[in-house]
């Protein structure tokens, strides 16, 4: 493996600097995020309180730590959820290339494909309520079809492969040789695209927390953040400002993160980019 | 191609079919007495019974579908619970905000992505292309509604070039609203751009590689022409694909950016019916916004294969 590149160490730094601040806000905050001052609202980044105050008092830096942790629990559930469900489908599917199981499931990709999270969750949500749970669902069932997209498009090339064919003629049954052969080389693959997925579930989820259908009060989410700071634009910026900075900082760590991993797990698909 | 148009034609039905069928599972089964459940839990047995009959509960699930479908086709949606009109109307009147809203973000997000990619990508390894992918890369993070709300802080409340959000309606003459529909196409889009843009890049680079491009250069055109009549049509095809994609997020994005700029689009619709549990709003909508991405998603095929005659015979 050659050096890991620069935007690797940076991607890493990023979203290392908001998962330390999530698992750090499980032991200690700053403040309490559920104490309301209504002597300290409203108030601009100053030594006290570094992020400032919102409408009820709360300590703003509290609160973002706090939906790191939501922001990430959301994205990491619904990534294992859209992988344990997605690469076995993918896989049996390339085992059965050409076949009516890899049909079914490859028409079935294309359906789920035609529902975009937000309107998952907005199904979800009109019959359940919403809840993070809710959010973790919809954006799981969203991630399905890719991973079994992309497990199936790398289990496809290794399927021609001498070795794997050698594995099937000495007697070796198809779901044997996808999990002690295929599944192991495309690893590097699903890392990559559960790095992917990972930054485009945290965007989600802030999104469905903004629209109401993601965490609930008085759980401090992101989303809900920038919802409330809606109203207090022209006088509170800060409370506007600092959770989408939150978002956007996390999402381009992963971002630069996956193509880094790229780049050094697989010199192979570093592509003319 | 007329055979392939037929098979995606085909395919497109049964997509239509199963993903009604889905929206009815979720919506109508799940809950099992929607009008018990659209009334909450005080409502009188009475008005259970009266709305029960309204929504034709009596009758079995499976002749339920057909009605609602059946219904659909011929432009019948059914009767909003909580407006007492026609979802049909709610939902044209609402589609007049939202859908200029997608195209006006599509055309900004192609208008903007076609040029930049195609710089970058003939000035490939340059300043200008480093700084075009690291700006691309920041676009790509930040979330739409976020970036609307910076765009009101600016130049809504500051510098106050337009207003912070409502919309006059299209009686009123068409620039006054495309002006209120500019700033939520700009969050919409510029994120997409750099999704876009980067995808015309690469597109661009690979073809540049290929031989007939050299045969180009051989025969004496110049880079410009090369990348101008060659190398762009044959980039189109992956670039037409994330188009066709991003049409769904733009919509989807749209629902979400009508929150900033408070526009009485889909989504305001939407989440209102959500919070009064009017579940035939939901419904409808839901299919609608379903039936957009499915349709997209064909025509882009027919797009390709019109495009590209190669893919006409290798089917779906």
């Amino acid at each position: 493996m050659r050096r890991a590149p620069l935007t690797l160490w940076i991607g890493a730094a990023l979203t290392g600097v908001f998962a330390l601040a999530a698992v750090l806000s499980l032991l200690w905050t700053p403040y309490d995020v559920t104490a309301m001052n209504i002597g300290a609202r409203l108030q601009a980044p100053n030594a006290q309180h570094w992020f400032g105050t919102d409408h009820f008092g709360r300590d703003v830096l509290s609160m973002i730590m706090v939906g790191a942790r939501i922001s990430i629990a959301v994205a990491v559930v619904a990534v294992g959820m859209g992988m344990v469900l997605g690469v076995p489908l993918g896989l049996l599917a390339a085992a059965n290339r050409g076949g009516l199981v890899d049909e079914v499931i490859m028409r079935g990709n294309d359906l789920i494909f035609a529902f975009p999270a937000l309107v998952i969750a907005i199904l979800i949500t009109a019959v359940f309520g919403p809840s993070a749970v809710n959010a973790i669902i919809a954006i799981g069932i969203f991630n399905t079809p890719v991973f079994a997209r992309v497990a199936r498009g790398g289990a496809l090339s290794l399927w021609t492969l001498d070795y794997i064919r050698a594995a099937e003629v000495s007697g070796k049954g198809k779901l044997r040789i996808s999990a002690e052969h295929i599944l192991p080389n495309i690893a590097n693959l699903l890392i990559v695209q559960g790095t992917i997925q990972f930054s485009l579930g945290i965007l989600a989820e802030a999104a469905l927390s903004y629209v109401g259908l993601g965490a609930q009060p008085p759980m401090p989410s992101w989303g809900r953040m920038l919802a409330e700071a809606q109203t207090m634009i022209s006088f509170a910026p800060h409370l506007a400002i600092l959770p989408g900075l939150a978002i956007v900082l996390t999402v381009l760590g992963l971002n630069l993160m996956g193509d880094g991993l790229r780049d050094s797990l697989d010199p192979k698909l570093r592509r003319a980019r | 191609m007329l055979r392939f148009a037929l098979q995606r034609l085909l395919s497109l039905a049964i997509s239509l079919v199963v993903a009604s069928l889905v929206i009815f599972f979720v919506i109508e089964v799940i809950p099992g007495d929607p009008a018990a459940y659209m009334l909450g839990m005080n409502a009188q047995p009475e008005t259970v019974a009266a709305l029960r009959r309204e929504l034709g509960l009596d009758a079995g699930q499976m002749a339920r579908y057909l009605t609602w479908v059946g219904g659909m086709l011929v432009g019948d949606f059914g009767t909003s619970y909580t407006y007492r009109v026609p979802v049909s109307d709610l939902v044209l009147a609402r589609l007049g905000v939202s859908l200029p809203l997608t195209l006006y973000a599509l055309l900004l997000s192609t208008a903007i992505a076609f040029p930049v990619g195609l710089i970058a990508a003939a000035r490939r390894g340059s300043r200008l292309d480093a700084g075009i992918m690291g700006a691309t890369q920041l676009g790509i993070a930040i979330p739409n509604f976020w970036f609307a709300m910076l765009l009101v802080l600016v130049f809504a409340i500051s510098l106050q070039w337009f207003s912070a959000g409502g919309f006059p309606g299209w009686d009123r003459g068409f620039w006054i609203n495309i002006k209120a529909l500019t700033l939520p196409a700009v969050a919409l889009a510029l994120p997409q751009a750099s999704i876009l843009a980067r995808v015309m890049r690469s597109a661009v680079i690979e073809t540049l590689g290929q031989d007939y491009i050299r045969t180009a250069r051989a025969k004496g055109l110049s880079q410009r022409q090369s990348v101008l009549r060659h190398a762009l049509r044959n980039a189109l095809i992956p670039v037409l694909t994330i188009i066709g994609l991003q049409f769904a997020f733009l919509l989807a994005g749209a629902i979400i950016i009508e929150n900033v700029f408070f526009l009485p689009g889909l989504g305001r619709l939407i989440f209102q019916a959500i919070t009064q549990r009017d579940l035939i709003v939901v419904e409808s909508v839901v299919m609608l916004l379903v039936f957009a991405v499915i349709l997209v998603t064909f025509l882009v095929d027919l797009a390709y294969a019109a495009a590209d005659p190669r893919l006409r015979r290798r089917g779906a």
